[in-house]
């Protein structure tokens, strides 16, 4: 069985990195492969990487309050691109009352801070597992 | 068994501690600093034998000013609480400027939106979704003439936290002051400026490092003639403790930044003593009291030495570190977000026993959103309960001559200079930023720190320890789209309004300045006149400059 394989980006204008960077330490040190986007990615953008990277999830790291806008087009363009089965968790500052919004749009985990790394960690290898299998 | 050359604090530990330990042994866990530093139970005069009292510490007001720049403290004049702000749009902004400073809050400083952070206008793909989300969007003059209404620039002192594109920002507040008839030569305030940290931590930079740093020696340049009471950069570790590093690393890396920045300036030609005074501080101030007091004395003590000793600097005003501080925001827990208060108290304490020029305490909702306005006074409140009530202000460096605090002020200099000699090695801090050596650095720390939280060697109370399942919801401010559609409007509105022509001839006149020698703040000056928008400003640069992108690493 391959590994899982993960895209964690960080979309819009902001560049505070320190969560997206030690998330991807934490599923790299777990035993998942990843691929670190960098800085300011378009949707578009991170769209391309997982679909170039063969990814099983994206992880969106988002503390600005742009996740209304970014996450529904992220979803739109992995419909288009036939990769509606891949895992989308996000993780940042999300307010409440987006939470239902963004699980209906098909995000499946939302992790705020003082998520402890295996509990994410366990969600995306509960998540993608089947996947990961038939490959 | 005793020997001849014990201690007394040898003899203690042989005589009464071991005895006790053997009975009753010490809680098992690492007794550790919140940046890893391994701290003894017991400090006695045996721990400070190396220290000399005028060398290291002296009296407030004298070099090296570990214990303070001014002689009498806090009993003359107290910190500034300026308590940073900005959401939505100028207007809104505005009224929680007035509402600050009407609840006794002593000067003001300005948190614009990442597109304005960015130099991006509303109508960039990249600025979807975050216009006005983090602070006040600013798109052009008019907007900075909606922020500043009916506040006099003559009277008040203005902090913006603004860095890539600093002189743009700093160029439409020149010309708000002059519309409102201040004068420029007694304007005062600061710009942050800090592009260094930029690179290395939260990472708002758009031109590479080289021509970043000709942006802020023009800054130097137009201030000593134009406007010399004006901070020209607030050289910031705050943004790298947030990032991740320990409390050392922010001290060295913030005051190595500093270093480069005087060197940058002698190079363009300056004289240290005409642009070094100007130039402060902003630290972070953590939950680990003693180690966040002894980083604040310890960084005045180094830049003294470094002013005096490594530039040569004559005046006394170069060799002294000013500094704001901030606390941190990291710390905070969205989880039973009342405890913030409580941290923040803390460290509002260990800053001003550490002897800031100005303060900033956050807001318990700031892990949840940016503060509603209830939350925004609590935290100044905060500020005033230790001013006036707890009784600090009354003495001058009150823990000074603390054997443990001393012993710390030490080994944190210490530290922060054999990281200085690791980067003057390397050429200096542009180079380590480029060989991506203190991004490195940070990234271990930052997730040294989180495995540790994991492990719960450390304890974050209400997150991996005391932790309530049914904690209820909190009410939040809530920023909605409606700022984008109304910045787009006036966007679109100011495009068809204005003399486009000024506005090309003066976009122009900025690209020859950039493509030259000559100093940019002058032809920005006329952009921002014509009412050219901060994102066709940067965009003029980026055309002649081009755009800095930086490798990823985990």
């Amino acid at each position: 069985m391959r590994k899982i394989r993960v895209v964690i980006a960080k979309p819009g204008l902001d560049g505070h990195d320190r969560g997206a960077k030690v998330i991807a330490r934490a599923l790299r040190d777990a035993g998942m492969e990843v691929i670190y986007t960098g800085l300011r990615q378009t949707p578009d953008q991170i769209v391309g990487a997982a679909l170039q990277e063969d990814a099983d999830a994206i992880g969106l790291s988002i503390l600005s309050g742009a996740h209304m806008h970014i996450c529904p087009r992220v979803m739109e363009l992995l419909r288009e691109k036939g990769l509606d089965d891949v895992l989308v968790v996000i993780g940042g500052i999300i307010p409440d009352q987006d939470i239902p919004k963004l699980h209906e749009m098909g995000v499946k985990g939302i992790f705020l801070p003082g998520t402890p790394m295996l509990e994410i960690i366990d969600f995306i290898g509960a998540n993608v597992r089947s996947r990961v299998e038939q490959t | 068994m005793k020997s001849a050359t014990e201690t007394a604090k040898q003899r203690w530990e042989r005589e009464v501690l071991e005895p006790t330990l053997q009975k009753a042994p010490e809680r098992d866990v690492p007794f550790t600093t919140i940046s890893g530093r391994p701290i003894e139970r017991l400090y006695t005069a045996d721990d400070v034998v190396d220290l000399d009292y005028r060398r290291d510490f002296n009296n407030p007001g004298e070099f090296p000013y570990t214990r303070g720049i001014h002689p009498s403290g806090y009993r003359g004049k107290l910190w500034t609480m300026r308590q940073f702000a900005g959401f939505g749009t100028p207007e809104e902004t505005n009224e929680r400027y007035k509402t600050l400073l009407s609840a006794g809050g002593t000067g003001l400083s300005v948190a614009f939106d990442l597109p304005t952070l960015m130099g991006r206008d509303p109508d960039h793909e990249l600025s979807l979704g975050e216009v006005g989300k983090c602070g006040v969007s600013i798109v052009s003059l008019a907007d900075m003439e909606r922020l500043f209404d009916g506040i006099a620039l003559g009277d008040i002192t203005t902090s913006m936290t603004i860095n890539s594109p600093a002189s743009i920002i700093f160029a439409m507040y020149l010309v708000v002051a002059e519309k409102q008839g201040a004068d420029w030569s007694t304007l005062s305030g600061t710009i942050q400026n800090d592009i260094l940290k930029e690179f290395i931590a939260q990472k708002e930079y758009i031109y590479p490092p080289r021509e970043s740093m000709r942006l802020i020696t023009d800054i130097f340049a137009f201030c000593s003639k134009e406007v010399p009471r004006w901070n020209t950069v607030s050289v910031s570790g705050y943004h790298i403790r947030e990032a991740g590093s320990t409390s050392l690393q922010e001290l060295a890396f913030t005051l190595r930044d500093g270093i480069e920045y005087i060197q940058y300036g002698i190079d363009a030609g300056l004289d240290v003593d005409d642009f070094a005074p100007r130039m402060s501080f902003f630290f972070n101030s953590h939950s680990d009291f003693f180690e966040e007091i002894a980083k604040f004395r310890a960084a005045r003590k180094l830049w003294a030495e470094v002013m005096r000793d490594r530039f040569g600097a004559r005046e006394e005003r170069s060799w002294k570190l000013r500094f704001h501080t901030q606390t941190a925001g990291v710390s905070l827990t969205a989880q039973q977000p009342y405890n913030n208060v409580v941290r923040t108290a803390l460290q509002a304490l260990a800053a001003v026993l550490g002897g800031t020029n100005s303060l900033h305490t956050n807001s318990l909702d700031e892990a949840l959103a940016l503060p509603t306005a209830e939350a925004a006074t609590l935290a100044l409140r905060t500020q005033q309960v230790i001013a006036y009530e707890s009784g600090v202000t009354n003495i001058v460096d009150p823990l000074g001559g603390s054997y443990f605090l001393e012993r710390l002020t030490l080994d944190m200099e210490r530290g922060a200079q054999e990281y200085f000699d690791v980067i003057d090695r390397m050429g200096g801090m542009v180079e380590a930023i480029e060989e991506g050596f203190p991004q490195r650095e940070i990234a271990e720390a930052s997730y040294r720190f989180q495995q540790a939280v994991e492990k719960r060697d450390k304890i974050i109370v209400g997150v991996n320890d005391f932790v309530r399942e049914d904690d209820p919801r909190h009410p939040i401010l809530y920023i909605d789209d409606t700022t984008a559609s109304t910045q787009l409007a006036r966007l679109e509105q100011l495009r068809k309004t204005r003399d486009n022509d000024a506005v090309r001839r003066t976009l122009d006149a900025l690209r020859n300045a950039a493509r030259g020698t000559d100093n940019t703040m002058y032809p920005l000056i006329e952009c921002v006149r014509a009412y050219a928008t901060a994102g066709e400003m940067c965009d003029a640069l980026r055309d002649v400059w081009g755009e800095y992108e930086e490798v990823p690493l985990i």
